[in-house]
């Protein structure tokens, strides 16, 4: 009887173990379920979504909108590039910019570690606005309608310079770095050859949350660019969510010339489906091998020194 | 002399971590300082001019508090703060509740390999961009292909044109945001409680306390450091509103603003829109402004009652 008692006290009775895998999965299905749905609208053809809508039990099945994207799909390549381009150079100028300066508020020895902490913490607190910042980034440093735009704004970010500085000094022992001082290895020498490789960790999570910042990045695309050629897969999908817009509230154009032009040029329902998924495919896979780089992120982030 | 030559020597111990600053120190002066700094044009009446964003400055006109008197004249600044706030007391209240729900329950269940499934499903929203939910979100609310109006019609109801009805949306946007935020914190929070020392609910099952016991008197305890931290963050960003799901969601439809226009998107709006330059600064250092007496004023009062836990 004792025996028994003690092992209910390990786990929650069946019932409510049930009940929990119950509570667990349905979330977690709900949280799955739109993706699938919408890779089954991309793969249904053009036909059966006019006459019965979205279904996820389709009457015809067609690969007609991959063919179509693969065919004629310029933009869409296009657009995949310059994301691939901003999310790799973005995330190594950005790892760059923020593991040094991190690595300098660290050391103890360094005179102005107080001052240069608080211009990166106070951004956390206090900012001008989006509208100063706009101006400034287009009328000062003329950056609209370039690259640029879309991956200096996003370089820095304060919250993630204080988890890699936790994470420098919980696991970079200062007597290493003097000992390769003594060696006669410079501060630069010193960090490039063994603070990086024992802080990879630390490096390999705030480059992950940056790749994903970029990635996903369709803001800054919004505020800057205007020039076809250098808009982002994300940013491209919002355009044509919001021409359709357009389209469904003015639909008193819908007979004018103007607006068929418009209609002709949006890719089919199908279509449009199928490049969300060609969007999210890429973090869809990888994700699951990262995720526990990402819990950890933030629970050093919230660690205080 | 003698203070310059200290200074100068001191600079030049400290070169090589200068260096290692410098690149950061200036995005700050230029992306962070300067903005800031560029604030005072809600004070003015900003004339774009051609030499330039600082000589355009210096040049506008000082006309004190004028655009803030003309901001709070109106219905929208009332309608922007209510929205704000009440949308984030709603999604951190229910958050921190459904978050820490779930990671007890993840925490719990037997079979610790399907756990780690749902974890990982339920973590997938958190990886999204509202872009692309937003495209998710159509494929439900579409009106003429929707799903949702599929089951009102097999039900026999009047399908409903989402995008232009206001009153379903505050609802919307509560379950998105609690669709795309659960997974992640739960996990986050899940992480905390698998770190518990093992020993207390060890000591506690000796002492004969049965599982509920143990959940409500060492698992929740055990993280309510982590739960201030994370609400206190919240609290402190109470004034900003997530963009993507205010834009992007209810694709920027006019009908729906009163529940879905906010301080970020009335910004936005007034700058790329209607082009009221000094008007959406004067909003976005309104929003600045009081989020940061909010953190410090959230902060001081959990430093009142737990240094620990307190943000600085």
């Amino acid at each position: 009887m004792r025996k028994k008692k003690y092992r209910d006290a390990h786990h929650v009775s069946p019932a409510i173990n049930v009940l929990f895998n119950i509570i667990a999965g349905v979330f977690a299905f709900i949280c799955v379920y739109p993706f699938l749905f919408v890779i089954v609208i991309s793969l249904t053809s053009e036909e059966s979504l006019t006459k019965n809508g979205y279904s996820i039990f389709p009457e015809k099945w067609s690969f007609a909108a991959y063919e179509y994207i693969f065919k004629a799909g310029d933009q869409l390549l296009h657009s995949y590039g310059v994301t691939i381009l901003i999310t790799v150079l973005g995330t190594l100028v950005s790892l760059l910019v923020i593991s040094l300066y991190a690595y300098a508020i660290s050391r103890k020895n360094f005179s102005y570690r107080g001052f240069f902490s608080f211009i990166a913490f106070f951004t956390m607190l206090f900012n001008g606005g989006l509208v100063p910042t706009y101006l400034v980034v287009t009328q000062m440093l003329h950056l609209k309608d370039t690259l640029w735009a879309l991956i200096l704004p996003l370089v820095m970010n304060a919250f993630y310079i204080l988890i890699l500085r936790t994470f420098y000094s919980t696991t970079v022992p200062d007597a290493i770095i003097e000992s390769a001082k003594i060696d006669g290895a410079g501060e630069l020498r010193a960090f490039f050859t063994i603070v990086v490789p024992i802080s990879l960790p630390g490096i390999a999570t705030i480059g992950l949350f940056a790749t994903l910042g970029y990635w996903n990045d369709w803001f800054n695309a919004l505020l800057y660019i205007d020039n076809p050629s250098l808009v982002p897969l994300q940013s491209m999908l919002m355009r044509i969510e919001n021409s359709m817009q357009f389209l469904l509230t003015n639909a008193q154009l819908s007979s004018s010339g103007q607006s068929l032009e418009l209609l002709r040029t949006l890719p089919q329902e199908a279509t449009r489906m199928a490049l969300v998924v060609l969007a999210t495919v890429p973090i869809a896979c990888a994700y699951p091998f990262f995720q526990r780089y990402f819990v950890q992120g933030l629970t050093i982030g919230a660690v205080k020194e | 002399m003698k203070p310059i030559k200290n200074f100068i020597h001191h600079l030049n111990l400290n070169k090589v971590f200068l260096l290692m600053v410098l690149p950061g120190a200036l995005w700050f002066l230029f992306f962070s300082y300067i903005p800031m700094f560029g604030a005072v044009i809600a004070f003015k009446d900003y004339r774009i001019g051609r030499d330039g964003f600082l000589a355009s400055l210096m040049q506008s006109e000082w006309v004190g508090f004028k655009n803030f008197e003309y901001l709070f004249s109106t219905n929208d600044a009332y309608i922007i703060t209510r929205n704000t706030i009440l949308y984030n007391v709603v999604f951190i209240i229910l958050g921190l509740v459904c978050a820490v729900a779930m990671a007890i329950i993840l925490s719990e269940i037997v079979n610790k390999r399907l756990a780690k499934v749902y974890q990982t499903g339920m973590f997938l929203p958190h990886f999204l961009s509202w872009v692309i939910v937003g495209y998710f979100t159509f494929s439900f609310l579409s009106v003429d292909k929707g799903v949702l109006n599929q089951f009102l019609v097999w039900i026999g109801q009047d399908p409903v044109s989402w995008y232009s009805e206001s009153k379903y949306w505050p609802y919307i946007l509560v379950f998105l945001n609690l669709w795309k935020g659960i997974g992640y914190s739960s996990v986050v929070y899940l992480a905390a409680i698998v770190g518990i020392d093992k020993t207390y609910y060890e000591a506690a099952m000796i002492d004969g306390a049965n599982k509920w016991q143990q959940i409500r008197h060492i698992t929740i305890p055990s993280i309510s450091t982590l739960m201030t931290i994370l609400t206190l963050l919240a609290v402190g960003r109470i004034f900003y509103a997530d963009f993507g799901l205010f834009y992007q969601i209810p694709r920027d439809s006019g009908p729906l603003y009163s529940v879905t226009n906010v301080i970020d998107t009335y910004v936005y709006r007034g700058l790329k829109v209607t082009g009221d330059i000094s008007m959406s600064t004067a909003a976005g250092l309104y929003q600045s402004f009081v989020g940061f007496i909010l953190v410090m004023t959230s902060n001081w009062i959990v430093r009142k009652f737990n240094k620990e836990n307190a943000l600085f």
